[in-house]
């Protein structure tokens, strides 16, 4: 029940041991940096042909990485225009594309670094936990796109199902990987699929916080997230995020209008000060991201339950937050400004 | 001695097509269709028996014949072919009538298998991406098509519960694409242009025609209790959809769309029931594991079931539509009855 050193997965031990807290392992993704050799880089072969610098539009390189990597041959030659979406509504051309125009935004202007990036596993499924903030998050797309880039892994992030019920938006929200947070999604994920998860178990009670409450994390929801972790048998990986809470801060927020609206919350941001009323509901600040990943936490218990026993789950889900805060308590020790980090 | 089997809705494609599977079958020696109409394919040794919609004559039948084995292919899953109060007397009557004929105490029937509808699951913005058959709706229906199945649903979770030795099996279908029968979907795809619903692309599922007769087929001759989703693996967007199937979309307003649909109705051009307007909003998925946990295989998955019904569309293009088949009462029951016959007809 400790956050144990991941064995499933046959890391080595030098990873390991670097314990989060200590200094010096800060990791700055602008820098190449050696990853460990990936088991299947199959269908992520795109981004290798992308950072290798290609010229050529990013659904023809998917497609081309494809056939000459794909050990099934191909039943139709015919080009087809979604040919990638798969069945979360996920496509990997779409994301390809995202992350071609986010990557100046992560490297940047918000200069995400990591560190621990090596507790995310390399193959098999594992629920990663953030924590949340901002009235639009920057934390969710810097974590999805610093994995995919690092790692060439999928994440699928859970969020609020809001988006679905939007046009246009819904559609590419789904694409770049957003998976509403339903527990049979979760699961089928995670258990049949032993795909990456991106869950901020705080939900929106998180994101729409007013900035005076920044980094004080939320309730864990009812600990659902660690249910779901024990039944798939995967592990968690906890990772805190410090500058997405100032790289959208809420200043004040209206009660009638998310009512009218239908929606968690109706903010007044800061950005709506610098860029505009609209432009300032979607453009970050150029606050300093940084990402600790923290060791990944295994639950000894027998998977494919039904239920777990209550008490169990809240307590495992109320120290996952209890290590995320003292994390992030950390981390806002050591920065000495919110824009240079 | 081989089984005998009861065929409800014989005047639909599907009991058509499942009672011909049946008559090919050595071990299946009688095989009886009860319908209000009259069967749709060329049959050659089923008795047919014309009934009321709602089936007040099954109990009869059902005595008389002492059937074992009742595949209930009756239920209506297509609201633009029926209104409310027609639904209502064909799904949760004629079910009612023949789950009454079924648990009587002189029927011989031992094996019950339904033909449904995922459109038991709804298709809501919170639903779950696949639905489990044990899953819950995420609303309650809105709709008249969908209430009438998970009426017809509850019935059949009672009957199973109270009848434990008679194999209930219920089959809920996804949409059915395939070379002969008509569906919403097949309609939809057989325009010129396809409407869609403006900035929603949703993830969809389809099930040919031939694994939807095999699948009834494997449920009648193999004891598998319970409930299955029967969809091809995988799914595929609206967008891949009309693309595979070579037809352009035209967006349809994401707001008031049930009302933009009315003049597309009353135009003639295509009727869209609420049900298919969900359907084209946010799309349904369900899980396919526990039909081939049972040992189904199926022969397309969702994507080559689209490939499969382009073809057929492409041949139809060039070659026409077949000839439909028409049922002349006379001329069948003299190649099954009359003592001229010495020969069985091929």
């Amino acid at each position: 029940m400790t956050p144990a050193a991941d064995q499933t997965h046959g890391r080595p031990d030098a990873s390991q041991t670097a314990a989060p807290g200590s200094a010096g392992t800060l990791v700055t993704v602008g820098t190449p940096v050696p990853t460990p050799p990936t088991p299947d880089r199959r269908h992520l072969r795109a981004i290798d042909g992308e950072e290798a610098g290609g010229a050529a539009g990013g659904t023809a390189e998917i497609a081309a990485g494809n056939t000459d990597t794909d050990p099934e041959p191909r039943p139709k030659s015919r080009p087809e225009p979604h040919p990638d979406v798969d069945g979360w509504g996920r496509s990997e051309s779409f994301r390809t594309l995202t992350r071609r125009l986010y990557d100046p935004i992560y490297r940047y202007w918000l200069r995400a670094e990591w560190e621990g990036i090596e507790h995310v596993p390399l193959a098999g499924g594992a629920l990663l936990v953030a924590n949340h903030g901002g009235a639009l998050p920057s934390d969710a797309p810097v974590i999805m796109h610093g994995i995919e880039t690092e790692l060439l892994r999928p994440v699928y992030g859970l969020a609020e199902n809001l988006f679905r019920r939007v046009p246009v938006v819904g559609t590419l929200w789904s694409r770049a990987g957003g998976v509403p947070a339903h527990p049979d999604n979760a699961y089928r994920l995670l258990h049949d699929e032993q795909q990456l998860v991106l869950v901020f178990p705080e939900g929106t009670k998180a994101t729409g916080k007013l900035a005076s409450e920044r980094y004080r994390l939320r309730r864990f929801g009812r600990g659902g997230f660690v249910e779901i972790a024990m039944r798939a048998r995967v592990p968690v990986v906890p990772i805190a995020v410090v500058g997405n809470e100032e790289a959208m801060p809420i200043l004040w927020k209206s009660e009638r209008l998310a009512k009218l609206f239908g929606l968690p919350y109706f903010p007044i941001t800061a950005n709506q000060f610098v860029y505009g009323p609209v432009l300032g509901y979607v453009a970050p600040l150029p606050a300093k991201i940084k990402v600790r990943v923290l060791p990944p936490v295994h639950f000894d218990v027998e998977p494919g339950a039904e239920r777990y026993n209550r008490g169990m789950v809240m307590d495992e889900s109320e120290r996952i937050r209890g290590l995320i805060q003292h994390e992030l308590d950390d981390m806002l020790r050591a920065r000495r400004s919110v824009w240079r980090g | 001695m081989g089984r005998r089997v009861l065929v409800t809705g014989l005047g639909t494609f599907w009991g058509s097509r499942i009672a011909q599977a049946f008559e090919a079958r050595d071990d299946v020696d009688l095989i009886v269709g009860v319908d209000g109409r009259a069967p749709r394919l060329p049959l050659t040794r089923t008795e047919f028996v014309k009934a009321d919609p709602s089936y007040a004559i099954l109990q009869r039948v059902v005595r008389a014949t002492q059937v074992d084995t009742v595949l209930h292919a009756h239920l209506e899953v297509d609201s633009t072919r029926a209104g409310p109060r027609r639904l209502h007397e064909t799904n949760v009557i004629g079910t009612m009538n023949l789950l009454a004929a079924a648990a009587a105490p002189d029927s011989a029937i031992r094996k019950l298998v339904v033909k449904t509808s995922t459109l038991v699951y709804g298709s809501h913005f919170d639903d779950p991406y696949f639905f489990r058959e044990d899953a819950r709706r995420t609303h309650v229906p809105a709709t008249s098509v969908e209430r009438s199945l998970v009426e017809v649903d509850s019935l059949l979770r009672d009957f199973a519960e109270d009848n434990p030795d008679i194999v209930t099996t219920r089959l809920r279908f996804a949409n059915v694409l395939g070379d002969d029968v008509s569906t919403t979907f097949s309609r939809l795809l057989r325009m010129r242009v396809v409407p869609e619903v403006l900035g929603f692309d949703p993830r969809l599922q389809f099930v040919h025609e031939e694994d939807v007769t095999r699948a009834l087929e494997f449920a009648a001759v193999n004891d598998v209790p319970g409930t299955y989703n029967v969809a091809g693996p995988g799914t595929i967007t609206w967008s891949e959809t009309c693309a595979v199937a070579e037809r352009r979309r035209v967006p349809m307003p994401p707001v008031f769309t049930r009302a933009a649909a009315v003049p597309l109705r009353l135009l003639g051009a295509i009727d869209l029931p609420p049900e298919t307007l969900a359907l084209l909003r946010y799309g349904r998925g369900v899980d396919t594991g526990a039909l081939r946990a049972a040992g189904f295989e199926y022969r397309y998955t969702t994507r080559a079931t689209v490939e499969a019904f382009a073809q057929a569309r492409r041949l139809e293009r060039v070659v026409g539509a077949p000839e439909p088949y028409v049922y002349e009462h006379d001329v069948e029951e003299f190649f099954r009855h009359s003592r001229a016959v010495v020969l069985p007809d091929p």
